[in-house]
């Protein structure tokens, strides 16, 4: 696989990691990560985002290192507070790209080049070309949709696609944070305990076998996609940008090794290999991009 | 200002004429296709149906909305584009649309057709609201149930449309239209097929004198002998996390507002839809003949309550988002 065009990106941090940790960590993705985009900004909660004074540091320390910022938008919009949160990220605009989750966003960002993320639904051709319309150069698709209906899309597509290609998929979000349920408390007085868990708490079935992982107001697969194998198929399809979700692993192997992949200088199965050998042994799928369920992994 | 209404499920003919008789204001119902969100075996109408079903309820002035209220299929949206030019050619009353493309399409085609807005768009705030209502011309926004009674309030002064929340049936704690949670373990969603947890996935399998609800050969939940046994669906399970064995999202119940119907009048609310197309004839007769009762008495601003624990999921009931407690 030989392919320039390809770009590789960072998508959103969706847990709520040490304010220190996340600046390191993005400081680290400046320095060596061989990823064109990233994403910051928080998608989860509200609750999580203010004081959050990180964000300037880590976005000049990006740019400086050549990559390009987009912000990301809160995906659930249900108050006043969430819509000040909101609106705190479009500020940003036009000075950067904003990627928009909900509706009320695009709203604003109509008219203005902006992205679409994954928490918006586009399903098919038509809901594409009303939202390009509108402004949006780049959308990030639904993690759901089956290779067909990529296809289909980027037959159609005039903004530049991005398909999620690593880590835990985002299932659900809901007015519930399953975090302070799950320590009996309620989302009111949760007392941040979603910060325990770095890549999400694991949920077990009654079987005894890992399933889902939740992370404040959202449900996560347990699996971690990888579509390592599925990026030259992508890539003929006419789709360019691929999405890697972060998690509390070596982000820099993970992001070389897809980039290495892309380059064509190891072969698929063996940057596969080398990501279950050298950055952790995770339990990998790639079902609904084969139409399966999602937490299948499909051999090819 | 529009007047107060029952909306109330009709997965069948049968089911509509039920519900009609009951006492519904209106009543919705769905193809027998993946263009609505109760696509499942035995249920919804034929064009030729609906048509009949349409002159039974006018005929008894009570309005027919039909729910194309899952997502077009990149490649093949011919169903969908078809269920629309139906609903225009047999004059439902309203179609209930989640997908942009698809309310482009209607409300440039078919100006005249009045268009409500799903749950399944998930539209939880009054920008997102009115954005559909100057982009589309939405009438009427089915709120998710995200929401507590003092947002409704909110945002019910905020936008220019009429609201709908659910009262009574089946509730998901997730956001609507954002959850892929049935097509990870299935295959199957509610956004792209119209269903969630499917009933073709699931098992029971006998476990000493309890039982076990399995969905695509996970348990989802163990019932010892005294419990009631409940449908497996996949965010109302038994679950461990952190520990602890329990309903980490949800309990199997259902929601149930009746004792809080006047708030939500009083919050302008326009309609109150009851769940449940899937639902027995007799069990619709008898939800909707009490829900008429608490509508018209809430409307005098009477509260009472109704209770039909008999017919809720798991025997129990909440108020779900509708009290803040519940986050």
């Amino acid at each position: 696989m030989n392919s320039t065009q390809a770009k590789l990106s960072l998508g959103p941090l969706l847990f709520n990691w040490d304010v220190d940790k996340i600046r390191d960590f993005y400081f680290k993705i400046a320095d060596e990560a061989p990823v064109d985009h990233v994403y910051v900004g928080e998608v989860v909660c509200s609750k999580r985002g203010y004081g959050n004074d990180y964000i300037p540091d880590v976005i000049e320390r990006l740019e400086r290192a050549g990559k390009k910022v987009i912000i990301s938008g809160l995906a659930l919009i249900m108050d006043d507070k969430d819509k000040r949160f909101m609106e705190s990220h479009n500020a940003m605009s036009p000075d950067y790209m904003i990627e928009a989750n909900d509706l009320s966003a695009i709203n604003f960002l109509r008219g203005k080049d902006h992205a679409i993320g994954p928490f918006v639904n586009i399903y098919n051709e038509a809901t594409l070309r009303y939202f390009e319309k509108g402004g949006a150069k780049r959308v990030s698709l639904n993690h759901e949709l089956p290779c067909s209906s990529l296809k289909a899309l980027a037959d159609a597509a005039t903004a530049e696609l991005e398909v999620q290609v690593f880590g835990r998929l985002p299932l659900a979000i809901s007015a519930r944070c399953y975090h302070a349920r799950a320590h009996n408390l309620n989302k009111g007085g949760c007392q941040y305990v979603c910060d325990r868990d770095a890549d999400g708490l694991t949920v077990d079935t009654l079987d005894g076998v890992p399933f889902l992982v939740i992370n404040g107001l959202q449900t996560m697969s347990y699996t971690y996609c990888n579509l390592m194998k599925e990026l030259p198929e992508m890539l003929g399809m006419g789709i360019n940008n691929f999405r890697l979700s972060p998690h509390d692993v070596d982000m820099v192997k993970v992001t070389q090794l897809y980039r290495d992949c892309l380059d064509g200088k190891i072969e698929s199965d063996e940057a596969s290999q080398s990501l279950e050998d050298e950055v952790f042994a995770a339990e990998f799928s790639n079902g609904f991009y084969h139409g399966e369920p999602g937490m299948e992994q499909v051999e090819l | 200002m529009e007047t107060l209404e029952l909306v109330c499920p009709a997965g069948t003919p049968a089911a509509l004429r039920v519900a009609v008789t009951a006492g519904a204001d209106a009543v919705y119902v769905g193809f027998r296709d993946e263009t609505n969100a109760r696509n499942f075996p035995g249920l919804n109408f034929s064009p030729e149906e609906l048509a009949e079903a349409i002159d039974f309820a006018h005929e008894r002035g009570v309005k027919v909305y039909l729910a194309v209220n899952t997502y077009a299929k990149a490649g093949n949206n011919e169903p969908w584009i078809k269920a629309i030019d139906n609903a225009d050619r047999l004059k439902v009353d309203a179609i209930i649309l989640a997908d942009i493309g698809l309310l482009d399409y209607a409300a440039n085609k078919y100006p005249d057709l009045r268009l409500h807005l799903s749950v399944q768009a998930s539209a939880s705030n009054p920008t997102s609201i009115n954005f559909y209502v100057r982009e589309f011309g939405v009438r009427r926004v089915v709120l998710p149930r995200v929401l507590s009674v003092s947002e409704i309030k909110e945002i019910n002064g905020q936008i220019d449309a009429g609201s709908e929340v659910f009262a009574f049936g089946g509730m998901c704690p997730m956001a609507e239209g954002r959850c892929s949670l049935s097509s990870y373990l299935t295959g199957q969603s509610p956004n792209m097929n119209g269903v969630c947890s499917p009933a073709s996935h699931v098992t029971y399998e006998q476990l000493g004198t309890g039982l076990a609800s399995k969905l695509a050969g996970l348990t989802i939940n163990n019932f010892e002998e005294h419990e009631q046994v409940g449908y497996p669906t996949l965010c109302k399970g038994r679950f461990m996390a952190n520990g602890k064995t329990g309903y980490l999202f949800e309990e199997p119940t259902s929601l149930n507002i009746s004792t809080i119907l006047p708030e939500l009048i009083d919050a302008g609310v326009t309609a109150f839809k009851i769940e449940g197309r899937q639902r027995s004839k007799a069990y619709i007769g008898q939800v909707v003949k009490s829900f008429r009762l608490a509508v018209d008495k809430a409307k005098e601003n009477e509260k009472i309550e109704i209770n039909m624990d008999h017919l809720s999921e798991g025997g129990g009931n909440t108020t779900g988002a509708f009290k803040k407690s519940w986050m």
